[in-house]
């Protein structure tokens, strides 16, 4: 078979909840190969992005192709077989809190191969090696720290080596070494086991120096990509205030709502 | 005024029925086991183990008390028609159709149902449902339907034993402090009790209960807002709703089986 350039094709996706429009018409693709980065305010969709990819939610509208084939309109039966193929490192980290962090990580691995414990055991071992947490896989979610417990779940979310992973925050809670090794790791993945991947982030100094490709969303669509030395020149107010991090401009930081001025000066009766 | 009340009166119904469906979804889902193949069995006997084993000793303890009121209750009514010698039958009765079914599926709803609620309603909240469909398995497999299937099997083994010891509370009562009879209180007991009228009746109570508990309490998790508040407030509500199921179900069965 021969496969588009892309992983990911997103095309006039639109989303909705309740009546809050999350996506209006927005178009993404996902190079095959690559680092791709997704960055925006937050509260603007990207975990929900993440999770349209998966097909966790529906969409209103709109394609979205895995190799090729529309997750929206898939069959539960392939949606699994396509689930296979992808690994999620959720923001929470979503560890399985009743297994200790050694059967978290084994578990993708025993539940769809049948490979023997002896080899389980040192995959595992290297996988916890990679984050770090080789010395913690007897503990249990409960005895790790917030930026533990994501590491942990990263090296589960890689356990599988699937072809596409979609990392939600996967720099939020760690400490500047192991935010260095992270970034190392994900490009290591990338490039060494020829992995696409997904990168959800606020950190964009982190961002910019691993992707390849990077899509800034805000106000329901994408409103600025390119590479990041393509960014770093973007003239666009938007793209310049939320990678310098300036409060006031284009892009809102707040939640949408009635006027600030009305809403307290209504409640002086 | 009028259309405010009809259309939340039309929101609730819906919201009813759609809960009713997905209710209905998620059973369907855990009467499937064959999802897991080999891999359903060790996951079975594990919830076996949490909501079964880990539930006798509150069963065990709560039979012994029950077959000891009645004992003293039975002996008080029965001791002025000097009818003293029935004690047995009465309690073995009393237990064998009604309260062996009834308090342990109370009890077990109480125990057992919110646990698997609070459980399954922190697996959503921590997101561990959605990273297994992200790993390409079905919750409905790995999680609801073997608990189902423990819940299924559980209580009608934790009835059976409720009863048993009812029964052993009730002799200790009547025979070794009231002095009834030893051989009295056996052997009416045991030409009084039919296997068809009365076991095999609460049996199939129980059975019925286990499933409606089970279904409740595993629904209501998989429901839940996932926030703290959400978890608890389906907690409750599974105790509440189950318990009264079981209560209105035992009225509707014995009407059923003994009209
Ligand atoms: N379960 C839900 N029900 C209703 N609304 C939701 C739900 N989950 C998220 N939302 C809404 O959808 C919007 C997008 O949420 P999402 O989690 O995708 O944001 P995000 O971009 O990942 O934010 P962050 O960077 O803070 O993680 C939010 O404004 C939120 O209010
Ligand atoms: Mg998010």
């Amino acid at each position: 078979m021969n496969l588009s350039d892309n992983i990911i094709e997103i095309s006039d996706l639109s989303f909705k909840r309740e009546d809050r429009i999350i996506y209006n018409d927005i178009n993404l693709k996902v190079p095959r190969g690559k680092v791709t980065a997704i960055m925006g305010p937050s509260g603007i969709g990207k975990t929900t992005l993440l999770r349209l990819i998966g097909g966790q939610l529906l969409p209103n509208s709109g394609k979205i192709l895995f190799n090729d084939e529309n997750i929206v309109t898939a069959s539960r039966k392939s949606l699994f077989k396509m689930r296979r193929k992808m690994g999620m490192l959720f923001q929470s980290g979503a560890l399985f809190t009743e297994m200790s962090v050694f059967d978290n990580v084994a578990f993708p691995i025993r539940e769809h191969t049948k490979l023997p414990e002896s080899i389980i055991n040192k995959v595992v071992l290297m996988k916890l090696e990679a984050v770090g947490l080789r010395g913690a896989a007897q503990l249990f979610p409960a005895e790790l720290s917030g930026g533990m417990a994501r590491r942990a779940a990263l090296a589960r979310s890689i356990a599988l080596d699937p072809e596409l992973i979609m990392y939600d925050e996967p720099f939020a809670g760690q400490d500047p070494i192991s935010m260095a090794v992270i970034v190392r790791l994900i490009r290591e993945l990338n490039d060494a086991l020829g992995l696409t991947s997904i990168v959800v982030s606020h950190d964009v100094e982190e961002v910019l120096s691993i992707a390849d490709y990077v899509y800034i969303i805000a106000n329901q669509t994408v409103i600025a990509q390119g590479t990041p030395q393509q960014l770093r020149q973007e003239k666009s107010e938007q793209v310049i205030q939320f990678m310098e991090g300036r409060p006031d401009g284009p892009v809102p930081f707040h939640f949408p709502h009635q006027d600030y001025k009305k809403e307290m000066c209504n409640n002086v009766d | 005024m009028l259309t405010k009340t009809l259309l939340s009166l039309g929101n609730s119904g819906i919201n009813f029925i759609t809960g009713a469906g997905r209710a209905g979804m998620l059973l369907l889902g855990a009467l499937k086991p064959s999802g897991r193949g080999v891999k359903f069995f060790p996951l079975l006997v594990k919830q076996l183990y949490v909501v079964g084993v880990q539930s006798l000793v509150i069963i065990v303890i709560a039979g012994l008390f029950i077959g000891m009121v009645l004992s003293l209750q039975g002996y008080s009514l029965l001791v002025g028609f000097g009818a003293e010698q029935s004690l047995g039958q009465m309690v073995a009765l009393s237990l064998l159709r009604e309260l062996g079914p009834v308090v342990s599926a109370l009890l077990f709803a109480g125990r057992a149902g919110s646990a698997l609620t609070a459980e399954i309603g922190l697996m959503k909240a921590t997101e561990q449902l959605s990273s297994l469909e992200m790993m390409a398995i079905d919750p409905m497999h790995q999680i609801i339907a073997p608990r189902f299937w423990a819940g299924l099997i559980s209580l009608p083994l934790l009835s059976a034993i409720f009863s048993a010891f009812g029964i052993l509370g009730g002799h200790l009562v009547g025979v070794d402090w009231l002095g009834v009879d030893t051989g009295a209180f056996w052997a009416i007991m045991q030409a009084s009790v039919d296997w068809n009228q009365d076991i095999a009746t609460g049996l199939l109570k129980s059975m019925v209960f286990a499933v409606v508990i089970t279904w409740i309490a595993l629904h209501k998790g998989y429901d839940a807002v996932p926030t703290s508040e959400g978890i608890s407030k389906a907690t409750t509500s599974t105790v509440v709703t189950a318990s009264l199921a079981v209560l209105g179900l035992d009225f509707i069965l014995t009407a059923l089986m003994f009209s």
